[in-house]
């Protein structure tokens, strides 16, 4: 069967269009499920490893930034301890300290200053000339002076350049003086710039005013309600840090982590794009679209090709069926003829038993004197014989109806297939003595012996070999008859080279009383016992047929 | 040809006339009855009967039922059973029940006197055998 063929058929092209959507929900769904329950499980333990990353990122800048203030802190301490106001006061003797401080150390101190409680510069070691400046009015001034250590925000006080200070308060005859020093902005800075991750991460730090204390990577502003969040201690982990993403419009999210510095007062913030951050989550999840999308055109493909095929054996599986249905009506149709005709025949039998008798009896009388010199006589005689003749005849069609209806099993015995061809094409050559055919045989050597009823097979073989001389008596011909065993079939073929029989005879030509031959010649029965044998057999028997070139019989018999 | 006393046994009233009619211008001795049991009560009656020519398929007591008690009543009566079945398988059936041979219907007339004659001369022959043997017996008594 062509597929094509079937793929025309609606019914099969519905059941193609049912499958195919079914192997493939079938064969997504787990797929489907496998990819997202992985995908989640990857993005929850990704996402957790970034944060915690990022936390510990933080947590160690707010470390080191504190260690850093610290250091410089005491720094500024042991000094203001260790040496008294008289040589604070001397401009050179900072010079050298701040020299020492510079190189002996991480050498952030850009200057270093003495002022008294009136707010007066009294010494000043460093790289600006700020005279005997007066800071009774600075902000820083104002808090430091109450304080043992201030850290001063970023200002850009009268060198109108960014810094912060470090002051030291020292007590002298009861007067308050502060050793002040002014730590370099670039240097802070970069502690906290070199907090950089991907392409978006940076770090700022803000003062509780919301006021930058370092110099952002990019244009960046915090708005009140951003601020407050950071300010929101319900959320921070042991260590102080504070981790949250936030959206501010569609496309552009960003996770923050932020850590308090300086007691509180400063806050390390660090951003970054949260697609940046979890970049390697969105490579994972393009790959996995990427091999789903693979693997769905490799299911489609499978899911067509598969279904096609499922159409196709169930095609031919109904095509068998519908065979098989033919076959089992064509037996019940001749089984059931068969019972009709094994009645018939019976009842036929008594009434022409009665015609013969009546038939012989008129002859009986006949024989009597008065009828013997009737000038009729020869031709009632003649009459009588042929309604002799013509009972005989009823009585042989009756006997082959019953024969082909009879039920009871002829005896199965060994038969050596190719001896009994022999005989019976031996027997056939006896009728074709006299007319232009002739029989051709072509069996092979290496036939296995069957179990069969020799009878019966002698009876097909009889059948097809009389219809194959019947056909060709007028014109000559040859008949073959071959035999061969293929697989565990023997396969015997009767063909002739006659006239053929139309195609419209073929489907009728093993129905019982069908025949062609002229009335008296034949009783139509003869191809319906072959057909009825050979099922009982277990074999089967077929018919090919082309006009005016010939017809072959092939009879297969199961080993 | 002997004038052999023959039961013709068949339901079909007109073949029966015609062969009763056929048979007697052969010069046999002829009755004839319609049905099984009618043929066993002609027998109960007529111990001159030879041959017995029975259809198989009848009304009532079949052939092969007659057949039965015919060879229990009469063993030395031959039976030809004449069938319309034609198969072989019913003529052996009849003949393993004793019957002397079946032919099928139509048959010639010839062939059927031809078994009559055989069937009659078989059954002479076992009389005159059993005859024979009761003279041995009453003449070996004598000695």
């Amino acid at each position: 069967m062509k597929q094509t063929g079937v793929f025309d058929n609606p019914y099969y092209k519905s059941l193609t269009r049912n499958l195919i959507p079914t192997v493939i929900v079938v064969s997504f769904s787990p797929m489907i499920l496998v990819c997202l329950v992985i995908l989640y499980h990857f993005q929850a333990s990704y996402s957790e490893k970034v944060n915690a990353h990022l936390k510990e990122l933080v947590l160690k800048h707010k470390q080191d930034i504190d260690t850093f203030l610290a250091e410089e802190t005491s720094d500024l301490e042991m000094l203001a301890k260790t040496f008294g106001i008289s040589r604070l006061s001397d401009a050179g003797f900072l010079e050298k300290e701040l020299f020492v401080l510079q190189n002996g150390y991480r050498g952030a101190f850009v200057d270093l200053g003495l002022i008294n409680a009136d707010g007066q510069l009294i010494s000043y070691a460093g790289p600006f000339k700020l005279g005997r400046a007066d800071y009774s009015d600075s902000d820083w001034f104002q808090q430091a002076i109450h304080k043992d250590i201030f850290i001063s925000d970023v200002f850009l006080g009268l060198r109108g350049l960014p810094h912060f200070i470090i002051s030291v308060k020292k007590e002298f005859k009861g007067r308050p003086w502060l050793l002040r020093a002014t730590i370099d902005f670039v240097s802070f800075n970069n502690l906290v710039e070199n907090i950089r991750i991907g392409e978006t991460g940076f770090a700022l730090i803000i003062n509780r005013k919301n006021e930058f204390q370092t110099n952002p990577r990019v244009n960046f502003s915090l708005g009140r309600a951003m601020y407050d969040r950071f300010l929101d201690d319900t959320n921070r982990d042991n260590d102080g840090v504070q981790i949250f993403t936030h959206k501010h419009r569609p496309g552009k999210e960003f996770i923050y982590v932020s850590a308090f510095l300086k007691n509180g007062e400063w806050l390390l913030v660090y951003r970054q794009n949260t697609s940046d951050a979890f970049s390697i989550i969105r490579r994972v999840q393009n790959l996995a679209v990427l091999i789903l999308v693979i693997g769905s055109i490799g299911i489609v493909t499978m899911a067509v090709l598969f279904s096609r095929r499922i159409v196709g054996f169930v095609a031919r599986a109904d095509k068998e069926k519908e065979m098989m249905n033919q076959q089992m009506i064509e037996t019940g149709k001749l089984a059931s003829i068969g019972e009709l005709a094994s009645g018939v025949a019976h009842e036929i039998n008594n009434p022409v038993a009665i015609m013969v008798e009546e038939a012989g009896w008129i002859q009986d009388l006949l024989e009597d004197e008065s009828f013997a010199r009737s000038e009729n006589l020869d031709e009632f005689d003649r009459a009588l014989n042929q309604i002799r003749t013509q009972g005989k005849r009823c009585k042989e069609i009756t006997h082959k109806l019953l024969s082909f209806a009879r039920k009871t099993e002829a005896a199965n015995q060994k038969i050596d297939i190719g001896e009994l061809i022999r005989e019976i094409v031996d027997l056939a050559h006896q009728r074709t003595k006299y007319s232009k055919v002739s029989i051709e045989t072509a069996i092979s050597n290496a036939l296995p012996c069957i179990a069969a009823s020799r009878t019966e097979l002698q009876q097909i073989l009889l059948n097809l070999i009389n219809n194959a001389i019947d056909a060709m008596e007028a014109a000559g011909g040859t008949v073959k008859v071959s035999c061969r065993f293929v697989l565990d079939h023997i396969h015997i073929q009767v063909s002739d080279n006659g006239p053929g029989i139309p195609e419209s005879n073929l489907s009728r030509i093993f129905d019982p009383f069908f025949t062609t031959k002229p009335v008296g010649k034949g009783t139509g029965l003869g191809l319906s016992i072959c057909y009825g044998i050979a099922r009982k057999m277990g074999g089967t028997i077929e018919v090919s047929s082309d006009l005016n070139q010939g017809t072959t019989f092939e009879v297969r018999i199961p080993v | 040809m002997i004038d052999a006393n023959v039961l013709l046994v068949d339901d079909e009233q007109d073949f029966v006339q015609t062969m009763v009619k056929r048979l007697k211008k052969r010069n046999l001795t002829i009755n004839y009855a319609h049905s099984g049991q009618e043929a066993l009560d002609h027998l109960a009656d007529n111990k001159g009967v030879e041959v017995v020519i029975l259809d198989i398929k009848m009304p009532g007591m079949g052939g092969e039922e007659a057949l039965q008690h015919i060879k229990q009543k009469h063993p030395l009566v031959e039976v030809i059973m004449l069938t319309g079945h034609a198969t072989v398988a019913s003529g052996i059936e009849g003949m393993k029940l004793g019957a002397f041979d079946y032919l099928t219907k139509p048959c010639e007339l010839d062939v059927l006197l031809a078994k009559v004659d055989e069937a009659a001369t078989k059954k002479r022959r076992h009389e005159e055998k059993i005859v024979e043997a009761r003279i041995r017996e009453i003449t070996s008594r004598r000695v």
